[in-house]
């Protein structure tokens, strides 16, 4: 790991003011910088610590009925606060789905929004990558990509963002609060993550030096709460990313869809909000034909960037069985394994 | 560029001077203090080895920089037991061998004590399997583990008059 020079300021307005060295990146709970520095993916020059700065590690309830997440409170904190998973059922299901119990405790809401790809290309110092280091080459299209993205993809970059947590956020119209050298503002979360293009080394839409606050889900998000879902097919039963995910959220009246929202993870560069698919299933009759229409919609612009086509079929299945159970309902507790496709008793028929 | 340290570390105060801002809560316990209980495995927050509470929450203590600890509580498998008493989790690994190796172990223990102090696994065999998954067992003693994590969950339930489930 390269030296930095390491500072913890005590205000938001000393965080931005340091951050404004050559270099330096924001530290909050670690688990992924760290990581990326111990392997040498990312050389920081100065770390800012903003892990004492105050005020945002609190969760508050709005007036709307929405919720005003700081960016500091921890993945575990949000996902077991009571109030949070009954309001947004799929969002707490999807943040235990993800990393391990030690990760969920230290990672924090905003850098967990802003973690990087798993991509082994942008990984490996020794790999070209656009990503880490612009315009040396992309070594993953000609390599192991059966893990890469088949949607918003381009010949410069064809990553993945491995959040689970912002895919139901995405569906749900997060919000992300930001404050930078220029004052404050909100980014939609949808808006948050840039896909590649020609320039796949700017990952999100921040300013150097900008610093996420906080993050809020709107009171209409919640109506969604009795029929909302987060799947995710994983290699390994836990503790592993996902191949495909998917966050269906329904408002059901007399068996017809009255509101849908839909969005896939593990499919593109950011989460990837379906929003012809969610149009399909308005004011229709909920069941296999109409989740049928709508996975056939969300995949509809999807194509392998390498030896990943099964992972377009593989979505519009998840998308179909996602539906279905948001029909059948949020179940009264977090299944036993969060988010799985898979039943936990051995031995019984998955599809059953 | 030194930076000055508190950390109450077995519940004991200690005053630390870094002298790297590079070293991580793992490094620091092992190489500078000599509590060598808690391993390194992956050094990557991959492997659950270097599981140890601070401020009582189970984390990977090779993903945490010692410098941003400052200040905290931080409890390690040296501490756990009372006197030359095991802790219940301790022994429960024993009676029911949750262990070949043995270099899991600590990790695998001071991850379940989190996990019995969070109390969201209950008596089920699966929620239990499911929030231990960060800590790997390559001797594969999993079956072990659980029974071990679920009988000191009833045994300490017990004690304290708490209803674990």
């Amino acid at each position: 790991m390269k030296v930095f020079d390491y500072v913890r300021p005590a205000s938001v307005a000393e965080a931005i003011a340091a951050a404004a060295a050559p270099g330096a990146v924001y530290l909050a709970g670690g688990t992924n910088l760290l990581d990326l520095m111990k392997g040498e993916t990312l050389r920081p020059d100065r770390l800012v610590d903003v892990t004492r700065l105050p005020g945002l590690d609190r969760i508050e309830w709005l007036g709307d009925g929405g919720v005003r997440i700081g960016a500091l409170v921890r993945n575990a904190a949000l996902a077991h606060d009571a109030a949070f998973a009954t309001a947004y059922p799929a969002v707490a299901e999807a943040l235990l789905s993800g990393a391990s119990a030690q990760l969920r405790n230290a990672a924090t809401v905003g850098g967990n929004l802003l973690q990087r790809t798993r991509c082994a290309y942008f990984h490996d110092p020794a790999s070209a990558c656009n990503k880490r280091q612009p315009g040396a080459g992309c070594d993953a299209r000609g390599g192991e990509n059966r893990l890469h993205a088949v949607l918003g993809w381009s010949e410069a970059c064809i990553a993945t963002h491995p959040s689970d947590f912002c895919v139901p956020l995405a569906a749900l119209d997060a919000v992300v609060e930001i404050e930078g050298p220029a004052g404050r503002r909100e980014v939609a979360l949808e808006a948050l993550h840039r896909l590649p293009g020609d320039t796949p080394e700017r990952g999100t839409a921040l300013a150097p030096g900008e610093l996420i606050v906080a993050l809020r889900l709107p009171g209409e998000a919640a109506g969604f709460a009795a029929h909302a879902r987060y799947l995710k097919v994983r290699e390994r039963t836990s503790y592993a990313f996902a191949v495909v995910s998917a966050a269906a959220a329904l408002r059901l009246e007399g068996g017809r869809i009255r509101a849908a929202r839909l969005a896939l993870g593990g499919v593109a560069a950011r989460p990837w909000r379906a929003r012809a698919a969610e149009e399909s299933l308005v004011g229709v009759e909920a069941g296999e034909a109409a989740f049928r229409r709508a996975a056939e919609a969300a995949l509809a612009e999807a194509r392998p960037s390498g030896d990943n086509a099964f992972k377009i079929e593989l979505a519009r299945r998840l998308v179909r069985r996602a539906l279905a159970l948001a029909v059948a309902g949020t179940p009264a507790r977090i299944p036993a394994l969060p988010a799985s496709p898979f039943p936990s008793v051995a031995g019984a028929r998955h599809d059953a | 560029m030194s930076f000055p340290l508190s950390l109450t570390i077995n519940g004991v105060a200690r005053n630390i001077t870094l002298d790297d801002p590079r070293v991580t809560l793992l490094d620091l316990l092992r190489e500078r203090l000599e509590l060598t209980g808690t391993k390194k495995g992956c050094d990557r927050g991959q492997c659950g080895a270097c599981t140890v509470l601070l401020d009582g929450r189970r984390i990977n203590a090779c993903l945490a920089l010692a410098a941003s600890c400052d200040g905290a509580t931080v409890l390690t498998i040296e501490g756990v037991t009372d006197g030359d008493a095991l802790h219940p989790v301790q022994a429960a690994f024993i009676a029911h061998d949750g262990l070949q190796c043995g270099f899991c172990t600590p990790g695998q223990i001071m991850s379940a004590l989190g996990l019995i102090d969070e109390g969201q696994a209950g008596d089920d065999p699966e929620r239990v399997r499911e929030g231990m998954s960060g800590n790997l067992c390559r001797c594969g003693a999993y079956a072990g583990i659980t029974e071990a994590v679920l009988d000191a969950q009833r045994r300490l339930a017990g004690q304290d008059g708490r209803d674990a489930s």
